[in-house]
Protein backbone atom coordinates (compact mmCIF):
# COMPACT_ATOMS: atom_id res chain seq x y z
CA UNK A 1 0.00 0.00 0.00
CA UNK A 2 2.70 2.48 -0.28
CA UNK A 3 0.77 3.66 -3.18
CA UNK A 4 -0.75 6.23 -0.75
CA UNK A 5 2.36 7.34 0.45
CA UNK A 6 3.14 7.96 -3.27
CA UNK A 7 -0.05 9.74 -3.57
CA UNK A 8 0.36 12.06 -0.76
CA UNK A 9 3.76 12.93 -2.64
CA UNK A 10 1.70 13.35 -5.35
CA UNK A 11 -0.10 16.22 -3.60
CA UNK A 12 2.33 17.78 -1.76
CA UNK A 13 4.17 18.70 -5.10
CA UNK A 14 0.90 19.50 -6.37
CA UNK A 15 0.56 22.20 -3.40
CA UNK A 16 4.05 23.29 -3.63
CA UNK A 17 3.78 24.09 -7.21
CA UNK A 18 0.60 26.09 -6.95
CA UNK A 19 1.97 28.15 -4.39
CA UNK A 20 5.19 28.95 -6.95
CA UNK A 21 2.56 28.97 -10.28
CA UNK A 22 -0.22 30.65 -8.79
CA UNK A 23 -3.40 27.90 -9.40
CA UNK A 24 -6.05 27.18 -7.32
CA UNK A 25 -7.21 24.09 -8.60
CA UNK A 26 -5.78 20.30 -10.15
CA UNK A 27 -8.35 19.26 -13.35
CA UNK A 28 -5.13 16.54 -14.27
CA UNK A 29 -2.05 14.81 -13.66
CA UNK A 30 0.16 12.95 -15.73
CA UNK A 31 2.52 10.36 -14.21
CA UNK A 32 5.24 8.27 -15.77
CA UNK A 33 5.00 5.37 -14.37
CA UNK A 34 7.68 2.45 -15.23
CA UNK A 35 6.84 -0.83 -15.66
CA UNK A 36 10.11 -2.04 -13.24
CA UNK A 37 9.06 0.70 -10.89
CA UNK A 38 7.42 -1.01 -7.84
CA UNK A 39 3.81 0.80 -8.01
CA UNK A 40 0.46 -0.69 -9.03
CA UNK A 41 -1.18 1.71 -11.47
CA UNK A 42 -4.61 0.29 -10.06
CA UNK A 43 -3.24 1.02 -6.58
CA UNK A 44 -2.06 4.43 -7.63
CA UNK A 45 -5.55 5.17 -9.14
CA UNK A 46 -7.48 4.30 -6.26
CA UNK A 47 -5.10 6.13 -3.87
CA UNK A 48 -5.27 9.46 -5.57
CA UNK A 49 -9.00 9.90 -5.35
CA UNK A 50 -8.78 8.90 -1.04
CA UNK A 51 -5.78 11.17 -0.97
CA UNK A 52 -6.74 13.97 -2.90
CA UNK A 53 -10.48 14.29 -1.65
CA UNK A 54 -10.82 17.86 -0.09
CA UNK A 55 -7.94 18.84 -1.69
CA UNK A 56 -7.06 21.46 -4.59
CA UNK A 57 -7.06 18.17 -6.50
CA UNK A 58 -10.18 16.97 -5.46
CA UNK A 59 -11.96 15.22 -8.14
CA UNK A 60 -8.94 15.54 -10.42
CA UNK A 61 -8.72 13.00 -13.72
CA UNK A 62 -5.03 10.83 -12.66
CA UNK A 63 -3.23 9.64 -16.05
CA UNK A 64 -0.40 7.28 -16.47
CA UNK A 65 1.57 7.16 -18.54
CA UNK A 66 3.76 3.86 -18.47
CA UNK A 67 7.06 3.42 -19.33
CA UNK A 68 8.64 0.23 -20.66
CA UNK A 69 11.66 -1.19 -18.99
CA UNK A 70 15.04 -1.49 -20.42
CA UNK A 71 18.02 -2.96 -19.69
CA UNK A 72 21.46 -3.70 -20.75
CA UNK A 73 22.46 -7.41 -22.06
CA UNK A 74 26.15 -7.85 -21.09
CA UNK A 75 26.20 -11.00 -23.20
CA UNK A 76 24.87 -9.43 -26.30
CA UNK A 77 25.95 -5.81 -25.70
CA UNK A 78 22.92 -4.15 -26.46
CA UNK A 79 19.67 -2.59 -24.84
CA UNK A 80 16.55 -4.86 -24.80
CA UNK A 81 13.19 -4.47 -23.10
CA UNK A 82 11.85 -6.03 -20.36
CA UNK A 83 8.39 -6.58 -18.78
CA UNK A 84 10.06 -7.67 -15.01
CA UNK A 85 13.54 -7.61 -12.72
CA UNK A 86 13.58 -11.34 -13.01
CA UNK A 87 13.01 -11.51 -16.77
CA UNK A 88 15.92 -13.18 -19.38
CA UNK A 89 17.30 -11.61 -22.33
CA UNK A 90 14.75 -11.99 -25.15
CA UNK A 91 17.41 -12.32 -27.60
CA UNK A 92 19.85 -15.22 -25.94
CA UNK A 93 18.28 -16.12 -22.61
CA UNK A 94 21.17 -14.65 -20.50
CA UNK A 95 20.36 -13.23 -17.17
CA UNK A 96 22.92 -10.83 -16.86
CA UNK A 97 21.33 -7.66 -17.52
CA UNK A 98 21.78 -4.55 -16.20
CA UNK A 99 18.19 -2.36 -15.83
CA UNK A 100 18.79 1.13 -17.52
CA UNK A 101 15.11 2.57 -17.76
CA UNK A 102 11.40 1.86 -16.57
CA UNK A 103 12.41 2.20 -12.80
CA UNK A 104 11.08 6.10 -12.91
CA UNK A 105 7.81 7.74 -10.77
CA UNK A 106 7.22 11.02 -12.37
CA UNK A 107 4.32 13.93 -12.57
CA UNK A 108 5.18 14.96 -15.75
CA UNK A 109 2.87 17.40 -16.31
CA UNK A 110 -0.50 19.21 -14.76
CA UNK A 111 -3.80 21.07 -15.91
CA UNK A 112 -4.79 23.98 -13.52
CA UNK A 113 -7.01 26.57 -13.57
CA UNK B 1 12.71 25.96 12.06
CA UNK B 2 12.58 22.07 11.66
CA UNK B 3 16.47 21.15 10.17
CA UNK B 4 15.10 18.00 9.07
CA UNK B 5 11.69 18.24 6.96
CA UNK B 6 8.83 20.75 6.34
CA UNK B 7 6.70 18.83 9.18
CA UNK B 8 3.93 16.93 7.61
CA UNK B 9 0.70 15.35 9.64
CA UNK B 10 0.91 11.81 10.10
CA UNK B 11 0.62 8.91 12.03
CA UNK B 12 4.37 8.11 12.88
CA UNK B 13 5.32 8.46 16.29
CA UNK B 14 9.11 7.78 17.48
CA UNK B 15 9.69 6.34 20.92
CA UNK B 16 5.26 6.41 21.32
CA UNK B 17 5.95 10.31 20.74
CA UNK B 18 4.61 12.43 17.66
CA UNK B 19 7.79 12.97 15.49
CA UNK B 20 7.42 16.33 15.71
CA UNK B 21 7.84 16.45 19.65
CA UNK B 22 11.37 15.63 19.21
CA UNK B 23 14.04 18.29 21.38
CA UNK B 24 15.11 20.17 18.24
CA UNK B 25 11.91 21.71 17.32
CA UNK B 26 10.03 20.54 20.90
CA UNK B 27 5.87 20.62 19.94
CA UNK B 28 3.26 22.11 18.43
CA UNK B 29 4.74 25.06 17.24
CA UNK B 30 4.58 24.44 12.99
CA UNK B 31 1.79 24.81 10.87
CA UNK B 32 1.48 24.03 7.36
CA UNK B 33 0.55 27.13 5.84
CA UNK B 34 0.88 27.16 2.03
CA UNK B 35 1.95 31.30 2.16
CA UNK B 36 0.34 33.86 0.42
CA UNK B 37 -3.21 33.67 -1.48
CA UNK B 38 -2.23 34.23 -5.11
CA UNK B 39 -4.70 36.85 -7.34
CA UNK B 40 -6.63 35.46 -10.09
CA UNK B 41 -8.91 36.91 -12.31
CA UNK B 42 -12.04 35.38 -13.02
CA UNK B 43 -13.91 35.84 -16.60
CA UNK B 44 -16.91 34.82 -16.89
CA UNK B 45 -17.68 32.01 -18.85
CA UNK B 46 -13.89 32.01 -19.86
CA UNK B 47 -12.03 29.12 -19.18
CA UNK B 48 -8.70 29.48 -16.79
CA UNK B 49 -7.26 25.82 -17.32
CA UNK B 50 -3.85 25.72 -18.48
CA UNK B 51 -1.22 23.24 -18.63
CA UNK B 52 1.79 22.97 -16.26
CA UNK B 53 5.41 20.90 -17.09
CA UNK B 54 6.38 19.39 -13.49
CA UNK B 55 9.05 16.98 -14.55
CA UNK B 56 9.56 16.11 -11.01
CA UNK B 57 10.38 12.85 -9.19
CA UNK B 58 7.48 11.88 -6.84
CA UNK B 59 9.86 10.45 -4.48
CA UNK B 60 12.20 13.46 -5.06
CA UNK B 61 11.02 14.70 -1.63
CA UNK B 62 12.40 11.84 0.73
CA UNK B 63 14.97 11.55 -2.30
CA UNK B 64 15.96 14.49 -0.47
CA UNK B 65 16.09 13.35 2.86
CA UNK B 66 17.36 10.39 2.20
CA UNK B 67 20.52 12.62 0.51
CA UNK B 68 21.01 14.38 3.75
CA UNK B 69 21.11 11.42 6.04
CA UNK B 70 23.41 9.90 3.37
CA UNK B 71 25.91 13.26 3.42
CA UNK B 72 25.49 12.69 7.58
CA UNK B 73 26.28 9.32 7.20
CA UNK B 74 29.20 10.21 4.76
CA UNK B 75 30.96 13.03 6.98
CA UNK B 76 31.13 11.40 10.05
CA UNK B 77 32.34 7.58 8.88
CA UNK B 78 28.79 6.04 10.00
CA UNK B 79 28.14 2.74 8.17
CA UNK B 80 23.98 2.38 8.05
CA UNK B 81 22.67 -1.31 6.57
CA UNK B 82 18.69 -1.30 5.91
CA UNK B 83 17.62 -4.33 7.38
CA UNK B 84 14.66 -5.49 4.96
CA UNK B 85 12.59 -9.22 5.13
CA UNK B 86 9.06 -9.87 5.20
CA UNK B 87 8.00 -10.74 8.90
CA UNK B 88 8.89 -13.57 10.48
CA UNK B 89 12.40 -14.10 9.12
CA UNK B 90 14.63 -13.72 11.97
CA UNK B 91 16.00 -10.39 11.53
CA UNK B 92 15.17 -9.23 14.90
CA UNK B 93 16.99 -12.59 16.58
CA UNK B 94 19.52 -12.14 13.89
CA UNK B 95 20.44 -8.30 14.46
CA UNK B 96 20.35 -8.84 18.36
CA UNK B 97 23.30 -12.28 18.12
CA UNK B 98 25.06 -9.70 15.36
CA UNK B 99 24.86 -6.90 18.35
CA UNK B 100 26.09 -9.38 20.75
CA UNK B 101 28.98 -10.71 18.65
CA UNK B 102 29.82 -7.03 17.88
CA UNK B 103 29.33 -4.31 20.28
CA UNK B 104 32.88 -4.97 22.15
CA UNK B 105 34.50 -4.51 18.80
CA UNK B 106 32.31 -1.48 17.13
CA UNK B 107 30.10 1.09 18.64
CA UNK B 108 26.87 0.28 16.97
CA UNK B 109 23.32 1.81 17.44
CA UNK B 110 20.15 0.76 15.97
CA UNK B 111 16.92 1.96 14.31
CA UNK B 112 13.66 0.05 15.36
CA UNK B 113 10.63 -0.02 12.37
CA UNK B 114 7.35 -1.21 13.30
CA UNK B 115 4.19 -0.57 13.20
CA UNK B 116 3.07 -0.48 15.98
CA UNK B 117 4.58 -1.58 19.95
CA UNK B 118 8.77 -0.79 20.99
CA UNK B 119 8.80 -4.59 21.44
CA UNK B 120 11.94 -4.96 19.19
CA UNK B 121 13.47 -1.99 20.57
CA UNK B 122 13.08 -3.32 24.32
CA UNK B 123 14.40 -6.44 22.94
CA UNK B 124 17.47 -4.44 21.28
CA UNK B 125 17.72 -2.45 24.10
CA UNK B 126 18.47 -5.36 26.54
CA UNK B 127 21.82 -6.18 24.54
CA UNK B 128 23.52 -2.37 25.81
CA UNK B 129 22.91 -0.93 22.49
CA UNK B 130 21.17 2.04 22.22
CA UNK B 131 18.03 1.76 20.15
CA UNK B 132 15.04 3.96 19.05
CA UNK B 133 11.67 2.61 18.29
CA UNK B 134 9.76 4.45 15.37
CA UNK B 135 5.86 3.08 14.62
CA UNK B 136 4.83 3.71 11.38
CA UNK B 137 1.58 3.54 12.28
CA UNK B 138 -0.67 3.13 8.90
CA UNK B 139 2.40 3.33 6.86
CA UNK B 140 4.37 -0.17 5.88
CA UNK B 141 7.92 1.27 5.52
CA UNK B 142 10.00 3.51 6.78
CA UNK B 143 11.17 6.85 5.28
CA UNK B 144 14.33 9.10 5.24
CA UNK B 145 12.23 11.31 6.99
CA UNK B 146 11.61 9.53 9.85
CA UNK B 147 15.27 8.21 9.94
CA UNK B 148 16.19 11.94 9.99
CA UNK B 149 14.42 12.31 12.76
CA UNK B 150 15.66 9.27 14.68
CA UNK B 151 19.07 10.39 14.13
CA UNK B 152 18.90 13.56 16.09
CA UNK B 153 17.73 11.69 19.56
CA UNK B 154 19.91 8.77 18.46
CA UNK B 155 23.40 10.82 17.72
CA UNK B 156 25.30 8.07 16.50
CA UNK B 157 29.23 8.16 17.14
CA UNK B 158 31.20 9.14 14.66
CA UNK B 159 33.05 5.88 12.93
CA UNK B 160 30.04 3.25 14.27
CA UNK B 161 27.69 1.37 12.63
CA UNK B 162 23.99 1.89 12.41
CA UNK B 163 21.89 -0.67 12.14
CA UNK B 164 18.03 0.24 10.52
CA UNK B 165 15.30 -2.66 11.32
CA UNK B 166 12.76 -1.89 8.62
CA UNK B 167 9.08 -2.80 9.05
CA UNK B 168 8.74 -6.54 7.83
CA UNK B 169 7.31 -5.74 4.21
CA UNK B 170 9.24 -7.26 0.97
CA UNK B 171 7.33 -4.87 -1.36
CA UNK B 172 7.51 -0.93 -0.10
CA UNK B 173 10.52 -0.59 1.77
CA UNK B 174 12.21 -1.24 -1.36
CA UNK B 175 11.01 2.03 -2.77
CA UNK B 176 11.96 4.09 0.00
CA UNK B 177 15.81 5.57 0.08
CA UNK B 178 16.69 6.17 3.67
CA UNK B 179 20.41 7.18 3.11
CA UNK B 180 21.65 3.92 4.16
CA UNK B 181 25.26 2.45 2.69
CA UNK B 182 23.70 -1.16 1.69
CA UNK B 183 20.22 -2.48 1.77
CA UNK B 184 20.52 -6.38 3.67
CA UNK B 185 17.83 -8.35 2.33
CA UNK B 186 17.35 -11.06 5.32
CA UNK B 187 15.04 -14.29 3.73
CA UNK B 188 14.52 -17.50 6.06
CA UNK B 189 14.62 -20.72 4.44
CA UNK B 190 11.28 -21.33 5.99
CA UNK B 191 10.08 -18.73 3.32
CA UNK B 192 10.22 -20.37 -0.07
CA UNK B 193 12.95 -21.04 -2.68
CA UNK B 194 11.15 -18.44 -5.30
CA UNK B 195 10.45 -15.46 -3.05
CA UNK B 196 12.87 -13.27 -5.02
CA UNK B 197 11.42 -13.46 -8.34
CA UNK B 198 7.92 -13.35 -6.35
CA UNK B 199 8.98 -9.84 -4.38
CA UNK B 200 11.67 -8.89 -7.35
CA UNK B 201 11.68 -5.29 -6.41
CA UNK B 202 13.27 -5.80 -3.21
CA UNK B 203 16.09 -8.29 -4.04
CA UNK B 204 16.78 -6.32 -7.01
CA UNK B 205 17.18 -3.47 -4.57
CA UNK B 206 19.40 -5.17 -1.91
CA UNK B 207 23.38 -5.35 -1.87
CA UNK B 208 23.09 -8.43 0.31
CA UNK B 209 21.12 -11.41 0.80
CA UNK B 210 21.46 -13.23 4.28
CA UNK B 211 19.64 -16.98 4.14
CA UNK B 212 18.60 -17.15 7.41
CA UNK B 213 17.49 -20.35 9.51
CA UNK B 214 19.88 -22.76 7.86
CA UNK B 215 20.03 -24.76 10.85
CA UNK B 216 16.34 -25.86 9.31
CA UNK B 217 17.94 -27.25 6.51
CA UNK B 218 17.43 -31.36 7.77
CA UNK B 219 13.92 -30.50 8.08
CA UNK B 220 12.75 -28.38 5.33
CA UNK B 221 12.74 -28.98 1.13
CA UNK B 222 14.39 -25.84 0.63
CA UNK B 223 16.54 -25.40 -2.68
CA UNK B 224 18.87 -23.60 -1.22
CA UNK B 225 20.74 -23.66 -5.09
CA UNK B 226 17.16 -22.50 -6.77
CA UNK B 227 17.15 -19.54 -4.50
CA UNK B 228 20.50 -18.05 -4.69
CA UNK B 229 19.64 -18.68 -8.63
CA UNK B 230 16.24 -16.54 -8.23
CA UNK B 231 17.94 -13.96 -6.35
CA UNK B 232 21.47 -13.79 -9.28
CA UNK B 233 18.50 -14.01 -12.05
CA UNK B 234 16.57 -10.50 -10.14
CA UNK B 235 19.85 -8.78 -9.48
CA UNK B 236 23.14 -10.57 -11.11
CA UNK B 237 25.61 -8.51 -8.56
CA UNK B 238 23.92 -9.58 -5.45
CA UNK B 239 26.18 -11.34 -2.93
CA UNK B 240 24.50 -14.33 -0.46
CA UNK B 241 25.71 -15.79 2.45
CA UNK B 242 23.78 -18.59 4.27
CA UNK B 243 23.55 -17.99 8.35
CA UNK B 244 21.96 -19.38 11.57
CA UNK B 245 21.31 -16.62 13.95
CA UNK B 246 20.46 -19.53 16.36
CA UNK B 247 23.33 -21.63 16.18
CA UNK B 248 25.96 -19.28 14.61
CA UNK B 249 26.66 -20.37 11.83
CA UNK B 250 27.69 -18.61 9.06
CA UNK B 251 27.52 -15.80 11.02
CA UNK B 252 31.45 -14.68 11.09
CA UNK B 253 31.45 -14.45 7.13
CA UNK B 254 28.78 -11.71 7.74
CA UNK B 255 30.50 -10.13 10.28
CA UNK B 256 33.75 -10.04 7.67
CA UNK B 257 31.48 -8.53 5.31
CA UNK B 258 30.35 -5.88 7.97
CA UNK B 259 34.13 -4.91 9.03
CA UNK B 260 35.04 -4.72 5.29
CA UNK B 261 31.73 -2.23 4.83
CA UNK B 262 32.80 -0.42 7.89
CA UNK B 263 36.55 0.04 6.27
CA UNK B 264 34.95 1.20 2.82
CA UNK B 265 32.40 3.45 4.71
CA UNK B 266 35.87 5.19 7.02
CA UNK B 267 37.97 5.81 3.68
CA UNK B 268 34.29 7.33 2.26
CA UNK B 269 34.78 10.35 5.31
CA UNK B 270 38.59 10.33 4.84
CA UNK B 271 37.85 10.99 1.02
CA UNK B 272 35.02 13.59 2.00
CA UNK B 273 37.09 15.18 4.57
CA UNK B 274 39.90 16.14 1.91
CA UNK B 275 37.19 17.19 -0.59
Amino acid sequence: MHEMSLCESVLQVLQTEADKQGFNRVKAVWLEIGDLSSVEPEAMLFSFDVVTRNSLADGAKLNIISVPGDAWCTQCAKNVLVQQHFDQCPDCGSYQLQVTGGEEMRIKELEVE
Amino acid sequence: MCTVCGCSKGESRIEGKNEHSHPVHGGDSHHYGHGPAHAHAHAPGMSQARMIQVEQDILGKNNEYAKANRSLFISKGILTLNLVSSPGSGKTTLLVRTLQDLQDELPLTVIEGDQETSQDADRIRKTGVPAIQINTGKGCHLDARQVGHAIEYLSPADASILMIENVGNLVCPAAFDLGEAYKVAILSITEGEDKPIKYPDMFHAADILLLNKIDLLPYLQFDIKKCIEYAQRVNPGIQVLQVSAINGEGMSAWYQWIRRAHQIQLSSRTAYSIL
